[in-house]
Protein backbone atom coordinates (compact mmCIF):
# COMPACT_ATOMS: atom_id res chain seq x y z
CA UNK A 1 0.00 0.00 0.00
CA UNK A 2 1.37 3.42 -0.89
CA UNK A 3 2.03 5.92 1.89
CA UNK A 4 -0.53 8.26 0.40
CA UNK A 5 -3.23 5.62 0.44
CA UNK A 6 -2.34 4.61 3.98
CA UNK A 7 -2.53 8.28 4.93
CA UNK A 8 -6.10 8.61 3.74
CA UNK A 9 -7.23 5.22 5.00
CA UNK A 10 -7.49 6.22 8.65
CA UNK A 11 -9.39 9.51 8.21
CA UNK A 12 -11.80 7.98 5.71
CA UNK A 13 -12.56 5.01 7.95
CA UNK A 14 -12.88 7.23 11.00
CA UNK A 15 -15.43 9.49 9.36
CA UNK A 16 -17.22 6.53 7.82
CA UNK A 17 -17.53 4.91 11.24
CA UNK A 18 -18.81 8.16 12.73
CA UNK A 19 -21.35 8.54 9.93
CA UNK A 20 -22.69 5.06 10.67
CA UNK A 21 -23.15 5.69 14.39
CA UNK A 22 -26.82 6.85 14.12
CA UNK A 23 -27.65 3.67 12.19
CA UNK A 24 -26.16 1.38 14.79
CA UNK A 25 -27.40 3.48 17.69
CA UNK A 26 -30.93 2.35 16.80
CA UNK A 27 -29.94 -1.21 17.71
CA UNK A 28 -29.03 -0.32 21.29
CA UNK A 29 -29.79 2.35 23.88
CA UNK A 30 -30.03 5.02 21.20
CA UNK A 31 -29.86 8.25 23.19
CA UNK A 32 -27.01 6.93 25.35
CA UNK A 33 -24.96 5.93 22.34
CA UNK A 34 -25.69 9.20 20.55
CA UNK A 35 -24.76 11.20 23.64
CA UNK A 36 -21.37 9.50 23.87
CA UNK A 37 -20.76 9.79 20.14
CA UNK A 38 -21.73 13.48 20.12
CA UNK A 39 -19.38 14.13 23.02
CA UNK A 40 -16.65 12.28 21.13
CA UNK A 41 -17.17 14.31 17.97
CA UNK A 42 -17.20 17.62 19.87
CA UNK A 43 -14.05 16.84 21.86
CA UNK A 44 -12.42 15.64 18.64
CA UNK A 45 -13.23 19.02 17.10
CA UNK A 46 -11.60 20.85 20.00
CA UNK A 47 -8.60 18.50 19.98
CA UNK A 48 -8.19 18.91 16.23
CA UNK A 49 -8.04 22.67 16.57
CA UNK A 50 -5.40 22.20 19.24
CA UNK A 51 -3.43 19.96 16.87
CA UNK A 52 -3.31 22.89 14.47
CA UNK A 53 -1.34 24.73 17.16
CA UNK A 54 0.71 21.84 18.56
CA UNK A 55 1.32 19.75 15.47
CA UNK A 56 1.74 22.47 12.88
CA UNK A 57 2.65 25.58 14.86
CA UNK A 58 4.73 23.86 17.53
CA UNK A 59 2.68 25.87 20.03
CA UNK A 60 1.74 23.73 23.02
CA UNK A 61 -1.21 25.58 24.49
CA UNK A 62 -2.24 24.41 27.93
CA UNK A 63 -5.29 26.67 28.03
CA UNK A 64 -7.25 25.52 25.04
CA UNK A 65 -10.32 24.53 27.08
CA UNK A 66 -10.87 28.25 27.68
CA UNK A 67 -12.22 28.51 24.14
CA UNK A 68 -14.50 25.56 24.76
CA UNK A 69 -15.75 27.40 27.84
CA UNK A 70 -16.29 30.65 25.94
CA UNK A 71 -18.43 28.84 23.36
CA UNK A 72 -20.41 27.07 26.05
CA UNK A 73 -20.93 30.19 28.14
CA UNK A 74 -22.08 32.14 25.08
CA UNK A 75 -24.92 29.63 24.81
CA UNK A 76 -25.59 29.56 28.56
CA UNK A 77 -25.54 33.29 29.16
CA UNK A 78 -27.63 34.22 26.12
CA UNK A 79 -30.12 31.46 26.79
CA UNK A 80 -30.52 32.59 30.41
CA UNK A 81 -31.63 35.95 28.96
CA UNK A 82 -34.11 34.24 26.70
CA UNK A 83 -31.99 34.43 23.56
CA UNK A 84 -31.94 30.90 22.28
CA UNK A 85 -31.36 31.48 18.59
CA UNK A 86 -28.50 29.26 17.42
CA UNK A 87 -27.07 31.79 14.99
CA UNK A 88 -26.93 34.56 17.58
CA UNK A 89 -25.41 32.23 20.14
CA UNK A 90 -22.89 30.92 17.63
CA UNK A 91 -21.97 34.44 16.56
CA UNK A 92 -21.40 35.37 20.21
CA UNK A 93 -19.36 32.21 20.77
CA UNK A 94 -17.12 32.90 17.79
CA UNK A 95 -16.76 36.61 18.55
CA UNK A 96 -15.85 35.82 22.16
CA UNK A 97 -13.35 33.16 21.11
CA UNK A 98 -11.75 35.43 18.51
CA UNK A 99 -11.43 38.30 20.96
CA UNK A 100 -9.98 36.13 23.71
CA UNK A 101 -7.63 34.50 21.21
CA UNK A 102 -6.46 37.85 19.91
CA UNK A 103 -5.88 39.40 23.32
CA UNK A 104 -4.17 36.42 24.93
CA UNK A 105 -2.32 35.48 21.74
CA UNK A 106 -0.81 38.93 21.45
CA UNK A 107 0.81 38.37 24.82
CA UNK A 108 1.38 34.61 24.96
CA UNK A 109 3.00 34.42 21.52
CA UNK A 110 5.78 36.73 22.71
CA UNK A 111 7.02 33.73 24.67
CA UNK A 112 8.22 30.32 23.60
CA UNK A 113 8.40 26.75 24.83
CA UNK A 114 7.71 26.21 28.51
CA UNK A 115 6.81 29.86 29.00
CA UNK A 116 4.14 29.61 26.33
CA UNK A 117 2.71 26.53 28.07
CA UNK A 118 2.62 28.35 31.41
CA UNK A 119 1.16 31.59 30.12
CA UNK A 120 -1.63 29.89 28.20
CA UNK A 121 -2.38 27.88 31.34
CA UNK A 122 -2.50 31.12 33.30
CA UNK A 123 -4.92 32.74 30.86
CA UNK A 124 -7.10 29.64 30.95
CA UNK A 125 -7.16 29.74 34.74
CA UNK A 126 -8.03 33.43 34.72
CA UNK A 127 -11.07 32.70 32.62
CA UNK A 128 -11.94 29.71 34.79
CA UNK A 129 -11.97 31.85 37.94
CA UNK A 130 -13.87 34.57 36.16
CA UNK A 131 -16.56 31.98 35.36
CA UNK A 132 -16.71 30.77 38.98
CA UNK A 133 -17.28 34.35 40.08
CA UNK A 134 -20.23 34.90 37.75
CA UNK A 135 -22.89 34.53 40.45
CA UNK A 136 -25.66 35.57 38.06
CA UNK A 137 -24.75 32.60 35.87
CA UNK A 138 -24.45 29.94 38.51
CA UNK A 139 -20.94 30.70 39.78
CA UNK A 140 -19.16 27.47 40.76
CA UNK A 141 -22.21 25.36 40.09
CA UNK A 142 -22.88 26.53 36.56
CA UNK A 143 -26.31 26.61 35.03
CA UNK A 144 -28.72 24.29 33.32
CA UNK A 145 -30.03 25.25 29.89
CA UNK A 146 -33.80 25.40 29.51
CA UNK A 147 -33.61 24.09 25.96
CA UNK A 148 -31.19 23.45 23.13
CA UNK A 149 -30.45 26.23 20.65
CA UNK A 150 -33.27 27.04 18.27
CA UNK A 151 -32.62 27.12 14.54
CA UNK A 152 -34.68 29.86 12.90
CA UNK A 153 -37.27 29.48 15.65
CA UNK A 154 -37.51 25.71 15.34
CA UNK A 155 -36.40 23.27 17.99
CA UNK A 156 -34.59 21.17 15.39
CA UNK A 157 -31.74 20.18 17.69
CA UNK A 158 -34.08 18.58 20.22
CA UNK A 159 -33.50 15.34 18.39
CA UNK A 160 -30.25 13.74 19.52
CA UNK A 161 -29.63 12.49 16.02
CA UNK A 162 -29.92 16.04 14.65
CA UNK A 163 -27.44 17.39 17.18
CA UNK A 164 -25.10 14.54 16.36
CA UNK A 165 -25.46 15.22 12.65
CA UNK A 166 -24.71 18.91 13.16
CA UNK A 167 -21.66 18.12 15.28
CA UNK A 168 -20.32 15.59 12.83
CA UNK A 169 -20.91 18.01 9.97
CA UNK A 170 -18.97 20.67 11.85
CA UNK A 171 -16.11 18.24 12.48
CA UNK A 172 -15.93 17.16 8.86
CA UNK A 173 -16.09 20.73 7.58
CA UNK A 174 -13.39 21.93 9.95
CA UNK A 175 -11.26 18.90 9.15
CA UNK A 176 -11.39 19.65 5.44
CA UNK A 177 -10.73 23.34 6.07
CA UNK A 178 -7.74 22.56 8.26
CA UNK A 179 -6.33 20.17 5.68
CA UNK A 180 -6.40 22.90 3.07
CA UNK A 181 -5.06 25.39 5.53
CA UNK A 182 -2.06 23.29 6.55
CA UNK A 183 -1.04 22.73 2.93
CA UNK A 184 -1.51 26.36 1.93
CA UNK A 185 1.09 29.10 1.85
CA UNK A 186 -0.04 30.11 5.31
CA UNK A 187 0.28 26.57 6.65
CA UNK A 188 3.79 26.21 5.27
CA UNK A 189 4.95 29.34 7.03
CA UNK A 190 3.39 28.05 10.24
CA UNK A 191 5.15 24.66 10.03
CA UNK A 192 8.35 26.27 8.86
CA UNK A 193 8.39 28.40 11.98
CA UNK A 194 7.97 25.29 14.11
CA UNK A 195 11.01 23.75 12.46
CA UNK A 196 13.33 26.73 12.45
CA UNK A 197 12.13 30.16 13.39
CA UNK A 198 15.41 31.93 12.67
CA UNK A 199 15.51 30.49 9.16
CA UNK A 200 12.00 31.79 8.51
CA UNK A 201 12.97 35.26 9.71
CA UNK A 202 16.10 35.11 7.61
CA UNK A 203 14.03 34.67 4.45
CA UNK A 204 11.77 37.54 5.42
CA UNK A 205 8.80 36.13 7.30
CA UNK A 206 7.43 37.60 10.51
CA UNK A 207 6.38 34.41 12.30
CA UNK A 208 4.41 36.21 15.01
CA UNK A 209 1.67 37.32 12.62
CA UNK A 210 1.17 33.82 11.27
CA UNK A 211 1.14 32.30 14.72
CA UNK A 212 -1.39 34.83 15.91
CA UNK A 213 -3.76 34.11 13.03
CA UNK A 214 -3.39 30.37 13.66
CA UNK A 215 -4.02 30.86 17.36
CA UNK A 216 -7.22 32.80 16.70
CA UNK A 217 -8.38 30.26 14.12
CA UNK A 218 -7.82 27.37 16.51
CA UNK A 219 -9.72 29.35 19.13
CA UNK A 220 -12.62 29.89 16.74
CA UNK A 221 -12.92 26.16 16.05
CA UNK A 222 -12.74 25.35 19.75
CA UNK A 223 -15.37 28.05 20.36
CA UNK A 224 -17.62 26.30 17.86
CA UNK A 225 -16.98 23.07 19.75
CA UNK A 226 -17.99 24.84 22.96
CA UNK A 227 -21.27 25.95 21.40
CA UNK A 228 -22.02 22.33 20.50
CA UNK A 229 -20.79 21.09 23.87
CA UNK A 230 -23.30 23.22 25.80
CA UNK A 231 -26.09 21.87 23.63
CA UNK A 232 -24.97 18.31 24.17
CA UNK A 233 -24.63 18.47 27.95
CA UNK A 234 -27.53 20.89 28.47
CA UNK A 235 -25.39 22.35 31.19
CA UNK A 236 -22.65 24.95 31.41
CA UNK A 237 -20.17 25.28 34.26
CA UNK A 238 -16.59 26.40 34.92
CA UNK A 239 -15.56 22.72 34.73
CA UNK A 240 -16.02 23.02 30.97
CA UNK A 241 -12.81 25.04 30.91
CA UNK A 242 -10.82 23.52 33.75
CA UNK A 243 -7.10 23.01 33.27
CA UNK A 244 -7.71 19.28 33.45
CA UNK A 245 -9.81 19.58 30.32
CA UNK A 246 -6.99 21.47 28.59
CA UNK A 247 -4.71 18.62 29.60
CA UNK A 248 -7.19 16.06 28.29
CA UNK A 249 -7.17 17.81 24.93
CA UNK A 250 -3.36 17.66 24.76
CA UNK A 251 -3.58 13.99 25.72
CA UNK A 252 -5.98 13.33 22.85
CA UNK A 253 -3.71 15.07 20.36
CA UNK A 254 -0.60 13.18 21.49
CA UNK A 255 -2.40 9.86 21.76
CA UNK A 256 -3.91 10.24 18.31
CA UNK A 257 -0.78 11.49 16.61
CA UNK A 258 0.55 15.04 16.55
CA UNK A 259 0.41 16.96 13.29
CA UNK A 260 -2.12 14.79 11.45
CA UNK A 261 -5.50 16.45 12.24
CA UNK A 262 -7.40 13.17 11.94
CA UNK A 263 -5.21 11.79 14.72
CA UNK A 264 -7.10 14.06 17.08
CA UNK A 265 -10.31 12.23 16.18
CA UNK A 266 -8.72 8.86 16.87
CA UNK A 267 -7.19 10.29 20.02
CA UNK A 268 -10.53 11.59 21.29
CA UNK A 269 -12.11 8.20 20.63
CA UNK A 270 -9.32 6.35 22.42
CA UNK A 271 -9.48 8.82 25.29
CA UNK A 272 -13.22 8.40 25.84
CA UNK A 273 -12.87 4.64 25.57
CA UNK A 274 -10.08 4.59 28.15
CA UNK A 275 -12.05 6.92 30.41
CA UNK A 276 -15.05 4.65 30.16
CA UNK A 277 -13.13 1.44 30.87
CA UNK A 278 -10.80 2.80 33.55
CA UNK A 279 -13.47 4.70 35.45
CA UNK A 280 -15.42 1.45 35.88
CA UNK A 281 -12.32 -0.10 37.31
CA UNK A 282 -11.21 2.61 39.74
CA UNK A 283 -12.29 6.10 40.63
CA UNK A 284 -8.67 7.24 40.44
CA UNK A 285 -8.61 6.52 36.73
CA UNK A 286 -6.89 9.80 35.92
CA UNK A 287 -3.77 8.56 37.69
CA UNK A 288 -3.49 5.77 35.15
CA UNK A 289 -3.60 8.23 32.27
CA UNK A 290 -0.15 9.60 33.02
CA UNK A 291 1.74 6.31 32.61
CA UNK A 292 -0.35 5.52 29.54
CA UNK A 293 0.63 8.79 27.94
CA UNK A 294 4.28 8.09 28.67
CA UNK A 295 3.94 4.66 27.06
CA UNK A 296 2.19 6.16 24.06
CA UNK A 297 4.98 8.68 23.60
CA UNK A 298 7.72 6.08 24.06
CA UNK A 299 6.35 3.26 21.95
CA UNK A 300 4.06 4.94 19.46
CA UNK A 301 5.71 8.24 18.65
CA UNK A 302 3.29 9.09 15.89
CA UNK A 303 0.32 8.10 18.06
CA UNK A 304 -2.54 6.10 16.60
CA UNK A 305 -2.22 7.83 13.25
CA UNK A 306 1.48 6.95 13.20
CA UNK A 307 0.73 3.28 13.86
CA UNK A 308 -1.76 3.14 11.02
CA UNK A 309 0.69 4.99 8.79
CA UNK A 310 1.11 8.02 6.60
CA UNK A 311 2.23 10.84 8.83
CA UNK A 312 2.03 14.13 6.94
CA UNK A 313 4.58 16.94 6.62
CA UNK B 1 26.02 57.67 -0.16
CA UNK B 2 26.86 55.35 -2.99
CA UNK B 3 27.85 52.35 -0.87
CA UNK B 4 25.60 49.30 -0.99
CA UNK B 5 26.49 48.62 2.63
CA UNK B 6 28.12 51.09 4.95
CA UNK B 7 28.98 50.46 8.57
CA UNK B 8 29.90 53.47 10.72
CA UNK B 9 31.49 53.03 14.12
CA UNK B 10 29.67 49.78 14.80
CA UNK B 11 30.14 48.63 18.38
CA UNK B 12 28.93 45.61 20.26
CA UNK B 13 30.02 44.04 23.53
CA UNK B 14 29.19 40.79 25.24
CA UNK B 15 29.84 41.76 28.82
CA UNK B 16 33.44 42.99 28.99
CA UNK B 17 34.25 41.50 25.57
CA UNK B 18 34.22 44.04 22.74
CA UNK B 19 33.15 41.91 19.78
CA UNK B 20 32.77 44.86 17.44
CA UNK B 21 34.98 47.76 18.33
CA UNK B 22 34.12 50.66 16.05
CA UNK B 23 33.83 48.86 12.75
CA UNK B 24 33.85 51.11 9.67
CA UNK B 25 33.21 49.45 6.34
CA UNK B 26 31.94 50.59 2.94
CA UNK B 27 31.09 48.09 0.23
CA UNK B 28 30.40 49.35 -3.28
CA UNK B 29 27.38 48.13 -5.24
CA UNK B 30 28.30 44.93 -7.07
CA UNK B 31 31.48 44.52 -5.07
CA UNK B 32 32.66 41.14 -3.82
CA UNK B 33 34.09 41.82 -0.38
CA UNK B 34 35.72 39.22 1.81
CA UNK B 35 36.14 39.60 5.54
CA UNK B 36 38.86 37.47 7.08
CA UNK B 37 40.19 37.26 10.59
CA UNK B 38 41.23 34.77 13.27
CA UNK B 39 38.75 32.67 15.23
CA UNK B 40 36.77 34.78 17.66
CA UNK B 41 37.57 38.02 15.80
CA UNK B 42 33.86 38.87 15.67
CA UNK B 43 33.10 38.03 12.03
CA UNK B 44 29.94 36.05 12.69
CA UNK B 45 28.73 38.64 15.17
CA UNK B 46 29.29 41.29 12.52
CA UNK B 47 27.12 39.35 10.06
CA UNK B 48 24.51 38.92 12.83
CA UNK B 49 24.40 42.67 13.39
CA UNK B 50 24.13 43.54 9.72
CA UNK B 51 21.38 40.95 9.15
CA UNK B 52 19.52 41.98 12.29
CA UNK B 53 19.87 38.72 14.19
CA UNK B 54 21.86 40.57 16.84
CA UNK B 55 21.50 44.19 17.93
CA UNK B 56 24.47 46.53 17.78
CA UNK B 57 25.15 48.72 20.79
CA UNK B 58 26.05 51.84 18.82
CA UNK B 59 27.00 52.97 15.34
CA UNK B 60 25.08 52.91 12.09
CA UNK B 61 24.22 50.30 9.46
CA UNK B 62 23.30 51.78 6.08
CA UNK B 63 21.84 49.67 3.28
CA UNK B 64 21.91 51.71 0.06
CA UNK B 65 22.14 54.79 2.21
CA UNK B 66 19.18 53.87 4.36
CA UNK B 67 19.69 53.34 8.09
CA UNK B 68 18.39 49.86 8.81
CA UNK B 69 19.80 49.59 12.32
CA UNK B 70 16.39 49.72 14.00
CA UNK B 71 14.71 47.18 11.72
CA UNK B 72 14.05 43.57 12.63
CA UNK B 73 15.64 40.84 10.50
CA UNK B 74 12.54 40.11 8.34
CA UNK B 75 12.23 43.81 7.48
CA UNK B 76 15.88 43.98 6.45
CA UNK B 77 15.38 40.91 4.30
CA UNK B 78 12.46 42.60 2.59
CA UNK B 79 14.80 45.46 1.72
CA UNK B 80 17.01 43.03 -0.17
CA UNK B 81 19.37 41.51 2.35
CA UNK B 82 19.96 37.76 2.59
CA UNK B 83 22.39 35.62 4.52
CA UNK B 84 23.68 32.15 5.13
CA UNK B 85 24.69 30.81 8.52
CA UNK B 86 28.01 29.42 9.70
CA UNK B 87 26.04 26.65 11.41
CA UNK B 88 23.75 25.29 8.70
CA UNK B 89 20.21 26.53 9.12
CA UNK B 90 17.56 24.81 7.03
CA UNK B 91 14.10 23.28 7.53
CA UNK B 92 15.08 19.62 8.01
CA UNK B 93 11.54 18.23 7.78
CA UNK B 94 10.70 20.08 4.57
CA UNK B 95 11.73 18.70 1.21
CA UNK B 96 14.72 20.27 -0.48
CA UNK B 97 12.38 21.86 -3.01
CA UNK B 98 10.07 23.27 -0.34
CA UNK B 99 13.02 24.81 1.48
CA UNK B 100 13.71 26.87 -1.61
CA UNK B 101 10.05 27.32 -2.61
CA UNK B 102 9.32 28.81 0.80
CA UNK B 103 12.06 31.37 0.27
CA UNK B 104 10.56 32.17 -3.15
CA UNK B 105 7.17 32.47 -1.46
CA UNK B 106 8.59 35.06 0.93
CA UNK B 107 9.14 37.38 -2.04
CA UNK B 108 6.13 36.40 -4.13
CA UNK B 109 2.89 37.99 -3.02
CA UNK B 110 1.07 37.50 0.26
CA UNK B 111 1.54 34.42 2.38
CA UNK B 112 -1.82 34.97 4.05
CA UNK B 113 -3.38 32.58 1.57
CA UNK B 114 -5.23 29.76 3.19
CA UNK B 115 -6.80 27.63 0.52
CA UNK B 116 -4.59 26.77 -2.43
CA UNK B 117 -2.08 23.91 -2.15
CA UNK B 118 1.22 25.75 -2.02
CA UNK B 119 3.15 22.64 -3.10
CA UNK B 120 1.43 22.89 -6.48
CA UNK B 121 2.00 26.56 -7.21
CA UNK B 122 4.14 26.83 -10.35
CA UNK B 123 5.10 30.39 -9.48
CA UNK B 124 6.86 28.98 -6.41
CA UNK B 125 8.07 25.65 -7.75
CA UNK B 126 9.52 26.84 -11.03
CA UNK B 127 11.99 29.34 -9.62
CA UNK B 128 12.82 26.77 -6.94
CA UNK B 129 13.52 24.07 -9.52
CA UNK B 130 15.73 26.46 -11.46
CA UNK B 131 17.82 27.26 -8.41
CA UNK B 132 18.09 23.61 -7.41
CA UNK B 133 19.35 22.76 -10.87
CA UNK B 134 21.91 25.54 -10.62
CA UNK B 135 23.17 24.21 -7.30
CA UNK B 136 23.27 20.59 -8.40
CA UNK B 137 20.43 19.55 -6.12
CA UNK B 138 17.73 18.83 -8.72
CA UNK B 139 17.94 15.08 -8.12
CA UNK B 140 17.44 15.67 -4.40
CA UNK B 141 14.33 17.86 -4.70
CA UNK B 142 11.91 15.38 -3.11
CA UNK B 143 14.18 14.42 -0.23
CA UNK B 144 13.67 15.85 3.28
CA UNK B 145 16.43 18.43 3.60
CA UNK B 146 17.57 16.91 6.88
CA UNK B 147 18.77 13.83 4.99
CA UNK B 148 21.16 15.73 2.71
CA UNK B 149 24.90 15.34 3.15
CA UNK B 150 26.68 18.16 4.92
CA UNK B 151 28.06 19.60 1.70
CA UNK B 152 24.65 19.45 0.04
CA UNK B 153 23.09 21.30 2.96
CA UNK B 154 25.62 24.09 2.47
CA UNK B 155 24.61 24.27 -1.20
CA UNK B 156 20.94 24.31 -0.23
CA UNK B 157 21.52 27.23 2.09
CA UNK B 158 23.02 29.22 -0.75
CA UNK B 159 20.07 28.38 -2.99
CA UNK B 160 17.66 29.46 -0.25
CA UNK B 161 19.47 32.75 0.26
CA UNK B 162 19.43 33.48 -3.48
CA UNK B 163 15.75 32.54 -3.75
CA UNK B 164 14.85 35.73 -1.89
CA UNK B 165 16.48 37.68 -4.75
CA UNK B 166 18.79 39.73 -2.55
CA UNK B 167 20.75 42.83 -3.48
CA UNK B 168 23.18 42.21 -0.64
CA UNK B 169 24.26 38.68 0.23
CA UNK B 170 26.05 37.91 3.49
CA UNK B 171 27.83 34.56 3.54
CA UNK B 172 29.24 33.21 6.78
CA UNK B 173 31.86 30.57 5.94
CA UNK B 174 29.97 28.78 3.15
CA UNK B 175 33.01 26.55 2.53
CA UNK B 176 33.51 25.39 6.11
CA UNK B 177 33.40 21.61 6.34
CA UNK B 178 32.91 20.98 2.64
CA UNK B 179 35.08 18.57 0.67
CA UNK B 180 37.67 19.92 -1.71
CA UNK B 181 35.50 19.14 -4.74
CA UNK B 182 32.44 20.69 -3.16
CA UNK B 183 34.25 23.83 -2.21
CA UNK B 184 35.52 24.18 -5.79
CA UNK B 185 31.91 23.98 -6.98
CA UNK B 186 30.79 26.61 -4.52
CA UNK B 187 33.64 28.92 -5.54
CA UNK B 188 32.58 28.52 -9.17
CA UNK B 189 28.98 29.36 -8.32
CA UNK B 190 30.00 32.41 -6.33
CA UNK B 191 32.25 33.44 -9.19
CA UNK B 192 29.22 33.30 -11.48
CA UNK B 193 27.29 35.61 -9.17
CA UNK B 194 29.97 38.27 -9.29
CA UNK B 195 28.65 41.64 -10.29
CA UNK B 196 24.97 40.73 -10.19
CA UNK B 197 24.73 41.59 -6.50
CA UNK B 198 26.83 42.84 -3.63
CA UNK B 199 28.46 40.10 -1.58
CA UNK B 200 30.08 40.08 1.82
CA UNK B 201 31.92 36.79 2.32
CA UNK B 202 33.34 35.66 5.63
CA UNK B 203 35.73 32.82 4.97
CA UNK B 204 38.82 31.11 6.35
CA UNK B 205 39.76 29.44 3.06
CA UNK B 206 42.42 31.88 1.81
CA UNK B 207 42.70 30.35 -1.62
CA UNK B 208 38.97 30.96 -2.17
CA UNK B 209 39.07 34.44 -0.66
CA UNK B 210 41.95 35.60 -2.84
CA UNK B 211 40.34 34.07 -5.93
CA UNK B 212 36.93 35.64 -5.36
CA UNK B 213 37.24 38.94 -3.58
CA UNK B 214 37.57 42.34 -5.19
CA UNK B 215 38.72 43.62 -1.84
CA UNK B 216 39.48 42.02 1.49
CA UNK B 217 38.96 43.45 4.98
CA UNK B 218 40.81 42.01 7.94
CA UNK B 219 39.02 41.90 11.26
CA UNK B 220 41.03 41.35 14.44
CA UNK B 221 39.58 41.70 17.95
CA UNK B 222 36.52 43.47 16.59
CA UNK B 223 38.50 46.04 14.61
CA UNK B 224 39.12 46.34 10.89
CA UNK B 225 42.91 46.57 10.75
CA UNK B 226 43.24 46.65 6.96
CA UNK B 227 41.21 46.78 3.75
CA UNK B 228 42.64 46.33 0.27
CA UNK B 229 42.92 44.23 -2.85
CA UNK B 230 44.00 40.61 -2.34
CA UNK B 231 47.54 41.55 -3.39
CA UNK B 232 47.72 44.48 -0.98
CA UNK B 233 46.41 42.32 1.87
CA UNK B 234 48.88 39.54 1.14
CA UNK B 235 51.69 42.06 1.28
CA UNK B 236 50.51 44.02 4.34
CA UNK B 237 53.00 43.47 7.18
CA UNK B 238 50.47 44.23 9.91
CA UNK B 239 48.09 41.66 8.48
CA UNK B 240 50.85 39.10 8.19
CA UNK B 241 51.76 39.63 11.80
CA UNK B 242 48.24 39.61 13.13
CA UNK B 243 46.76 36.93 11.00
CA UNK B 244 48.43 35.38 8.02
CA UNK B 245 51.68 34.86 9.92
CA UNK B 246 49.74 33.17 12.64
CA UNK B 247 48.49 30.63 10.15
CA UNK B 248 51.94 29.97 8.73
CA UNK B 249 53.37 29.42 12.20
N1 LIG C 1 25.97 35.35 22.26
C1 LIG C 1 27.21 35.53 22.73
N2 LIG C 1 27.41 35.76 24.04
C2 LIG C 1 28.65 35.95 24.53
N3 LIG C 1 29.75 35.91 23.78
C3 LIG C 1 29.63 35.68 22.47
C4 LIG C 1 28.36 35.48 21.88
N4 LIG C 1 28.52 35.27 20.56
C5 LIG C 1 29.85 35.34 20.33
N5 LIG C 1 30.51 35.58 21.48
C6 LIG C 1 31.96 35.75 21.60
O1 LIG C 1 32.32 36.81 20.75
C7 LIG C 1 33.56 36.54 20.11
C8 LIG C 1 33.41 36.65 18.62
O2 LIG C 1 32.59 35.57 18.15
P1 LIG C 1 32.26 35.36 16.62
O3 LIG C 1 31.44 34.14 16.55
O4 LIG C 1 31.69 36.60 16.07
O5 LIG C 1 33.70 35.11 16.03
P2 LIG C 1 34.12 34.68 14.56
O6 LIG C 1 35.06 35.70 14.08
O7 LIG C 1 32.92 34.41 13.73
O8 LIG C 1 34.90 33.33 14.86
P3 LIG C 1 35.02 32.00 13.97
O9 LIG C 1 36.05 32.26 12.94
O10 LIG C 1 35.47 30.96 14.93
O11 LIG C 1 33.67 31.72 13.40
C9 LIG C 1 33.99 35.16 20.58
O12 LIG C 1 34.93 35.33 21.62
C10 LIG C 1 32.74 34.55 21.11
O13 LIG C 1 33.02 33.67 22.15
MG1 LIG D 1 32.14 32.80 12.83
Amino acid sequence: MSARLRGTLLPVSLFLALALVPVFAKLGPESFILAIATRLVILALAAMSLDLLIGYGGLVSFGHAAFLGIGAYAVGILSSHGIDDALLQLAAALAGAALFGLLTGLIALRTEGVYFIMITLAFGQMLFFLATSLAAYGGDDGMTLSSRSQILGHDLLRSDAALYGLSLGALLLCYLLCRRLTASRFGRVLSGTRENRTRMEAIGFQPFRFQLVAYVMAGLIAGLAGFLFANQTGFVSPATMSWQRSGDLIFMVVLGGVGTLHGAVAGAAAFLLLEEVLSHWTEHWRILFGPLLVLAVLFARGGIAGLVGGRRG
Amino acid sequence: MSAALRLQGLCKSYGALKVSDGVDLAIEPGEFRAVIGPNGAGKTTLVHQVSGLARHDSGRILLDGRDIGALAMPDRVRLGLARSFQVTSILPGFTVRDNVALAVQARSGSSFRFWRDAAREPELNEPAAELLARFGLAHRAELPAGLLSYGEKRQLELAVALATRPRLLLLDEPLAGTSHAESREVVERLQALRGSLTILLVEHDMEAVFALADRVSVLVYGRVIATGTPDQIRADPEVRAAYLGEEAA
